[in-house]
């Protein structure tokens, strides 16, 4: 994420130039209260959503990331109205929508299967949402044109949604969506159906969209790349609850769980024993009698048998065993073209892999066999909660 | 190496003798009915040349006209309430949640064509006969359209409720979702994405009721002779080619329609 990719709007939290922006109590676009959705009935009753409470900010690129039926998409229902909860309420700016249906709530959705009107062209189906509210042909005419400049499908305003590409489906189902100014934008996996590069392109130009509309987006997603590289903040779901909600760095450097730790990125786990502990920062013996600094989640107290997870890419290998945080053998080396991983077995039995950035001068040759060091970056060890 | 589970069937002995034979016994009569309308000679049996003069005849013959003009007004309205009839039996039954009685309407629905038709005609006749002794009301071709509209919902019903549950219930969701009340989520999008199947179900319930002998002979009154009835009279006296010439349109009428409703639903599933 660069600068000039972020916004200058008070109300976010995140990251400027590497440096975290501190929360401000901003205006909440969606808040999710204490809302529970039971599918079935007795015996075959399946909680989707268990008690999740999450509050979206305005004008925020919030996305719910889990591994299917892990209840993101049956919140995004929720939210959208195609669903009720169970319990709990949802608020839209302060009011709750929870019991409206869908077509009295200003929230607009892009669906994974984009769900366009076959029937009509690429216009009608954009301006579709405007004529339900009864605006003025005029004013349809000229916010249906607005919206195709927008996604760049000016040339293609007269075709049948089944004359165009998959990409292009894509982008009239967008502008579909945000032709009537929603309040909110819920996305379901939009993304999910175009190859590789298509997806990539997509990802910048949802990126652009919001930044244009300037509309809150919450986007539900199981890839977690996708979610790293477009979202403001993501909450991580599994089995129908929300585990850890922050922006991207502080989900992929500071996971709160293990699940969380495991889903996002590649991650070493090493078993521990707490000995002691400071202000946020614990000791821990390793299995190989080695003791690591790590860090740990706020409201949390970490005692005894503790699990610590090291990123790959926040250690890195030395020749000299006697003088890293842990050490042991070189046991493989794969290489990834743009970077290479060092497999280590452990001296205290664990495996731990190390993410080295290749470059043309400095390669660093270790050969498998070898006895190497590990040295863990400052910070870059934290024990999870579990 | 062929897939044992996929032989070809046409690589079977005593298949292409079987295939012939079959669809010799089924069109052959059809196509000697057909040859013989234009036979010039007065005898069905007896071949003298070649001519369109019975269907000169035929288009000529009074009683021909009454019986057409009967019939394509029983099918016409009976295909149009039936299809209508259908068309909400087929939403109401695919877009609201499942509930208990559900397969029964379906079986309910679909009855007339498990029932022998004789039953259906039997009861239909005792039917009318009842309302008439009771209370002295006689609908006159008002008994044949209500008996043909009932027997047709279920050809009606088919298509319409396949072309109902193919749909994708997502678009009605992003219909709704863009601010589409029910009625104009209905109204904008299920029922034009319907029409083929709609048109398709007429189609159906039309030859269905065209050319529907049973039930007709026995709850039709004087002077509602349709044109199955009128065919099936001619054959008791001496026959001329006339009939055949009269078949012949019949089954052309037939095969416009059926050709219809299987072009529309071949359009539907591309």
């Amino acid at each position: 994420m660069t600068i000039k990719q972020e916004r200058n709007l008070p109300q976010r939290a995140g990251f400027l130039n590497g440096v975290i922006v501190p929360e401000q109590p901003g205006k909440n676009a969606i808040e999710v209260r204490g809302v529970r959705k039971v599918f079935g009935t007795g015996e075959a009753q399946v909680a989707a959503l268990d008690t999740v409470s999450v509050s979206i900010r305005e004008n925020e690129f919030f996305t719910l990331l889990g591994p299917s039926g892990c209840g993101k998409t049956t919140l995004l229902r929720l939210i959208a109205g195609f669903d009720f909860p169970s319990a709990g309420e949802i608020l839209l700016y302060g009011e709750d929508i929870a019991p409206l249906p869908p077509f009295k709530r200003p929230v607009n959705t892009v669906f994974q299967s984009y769900a366009l009107f076959p029937h009509m062209t690429v216009a009608d189906n954009i301006g579709f949402g405007l004529e339900m509210l009864g605006k003025p042909k005029a004013e349809i005419k000229a916010r249906v044109a607005q919206m195709l400049k927008l996604v760049k499908m000016e040339a293609l305003a007269g075709r049948r949604t089944s004359q165009i590409s998959g990409g292009q489906q894509q982008r009239v189902a967008l502008a579909r969506a945000l032709a009537p100014q929603p309040k909110v934008l819920l996305l379901d996996e939009p993304l999910s159906a175009l190859d590789y590069k298509l997806r990539k392109e997509m990802q910048i130009e949802l990126k652009r969209l919001q930044h244009e509309t300037g509309i809150t987006f919450i986007f539900v997603t199981h890839d977690q790349e996708e979610a790293l590289t477009m979202s403001d903040r993501i909450a991580v779901m599994s089995a129908g609850k929300i585990l850890q909600v922050g922006s991207p760095r502080d989900i992929y450097d500071r996971p709160a769980e293990r699940f969380v730790a495991d889903f996002i990125g590649e991650t070493n786990f090493l078993k521990g024993t707490v000995v002691s502990k400071k202000s946020g920062v614990a000791t821990v013996k390793l299995a190989s009698d080695a003791t690591v600094a790590a860090g740990f989640p706020d409201n949390f107290d970490p005692t005894g048998a503790v699990t610590v997870v090291v990123r790959p890419e926040h250690a890195d290998l030395i020749a000299d065993a006697s003088k890293g945080t842990v050490a042991g053998t070189l046991a493989n080396v794969v290489y990834f073209g743009t970077d290479t991983h060092y497999h280590v077995k452990l001296d205290g039995g664990d495996n731990f892999i190390v993410r080295h950035q290749n470059s043309r001068s400095g390669a660093v040759t270790f050969e498998p066999g070898a006895k190497v060091g590990i040295v863990f970056e400052d910070d870059g060890a934290r024990i999870l909660k579990d | 190496m062929a897939d044992p589970r996929n032989v070809d069937i046409k690589d079977q002995p005593g298949f292409r003798t079987i295939a012939i034979t079959c669809v010799a016994v089924l069109y052959v009569p059809i196509l000697i009915l057909m040859i013989f309308s234009f036979n010039t000679g007065s005898l069905v049996t007896h071949w003298e040349g070649v001519g369109l003069t019975w269907y000169g005849s035929a288009l000529l013959n009074e009683e021909f006209h009454n019986a057409a003009k009967n019939t394509l007004i029983i099918s016409t309205t009976a295909t149009v309430i039936s299809t209508i009839c259908a068309t909400l039996a087929a939403i109401g039954m695919t877009r609201v949640k499942p509930w208990r009685g559900l397969p029964a309407a379906f079986m309910v629905i679909n009855l007339p064509l498990m029932v022998p038709e004789i039953i259906t005609a039997v009861a239909t006749l005792s039917f009318f006969a009842l309302i008439a002794g009771a209370f002295g009301l006689n609908f006159g071709i008002g008994n044949l359209i209500l008996a043909h509209t009932v027997f047709c919902i279920p050809f009606a019903y088919m298509p319409i409720r396949a072309r109902l549950e193919d749909m994708d219930l997502t678009l009605e969701s992003a219909a709704a979702d863009l601010y589409a009340t029910p009625w104009h989520a209905f109204r904008r999008i299920t029922l034009p994405l319907l029409v083929p199947g709609i048109m398709s179900g007429a189609a159906l319930a039309f030859i269905v009721s065209f050319d529907d002998f049973t039930i007709t002979q026995l709850v039709a009154g004087p002077g509602q002779t349709t044109l199955p009835l009128y065919i099936w009279n001619q054959i008791r006296r001496p026959m001329t080619p006339e009939i055949n010439a009269i078949s012949t349109i019949l089954l052309l009428v037939s095969i416009l329609f059926v050709s219809v409703s299987f072009l529309i639903a071949r359009r539907r599933a591309k």
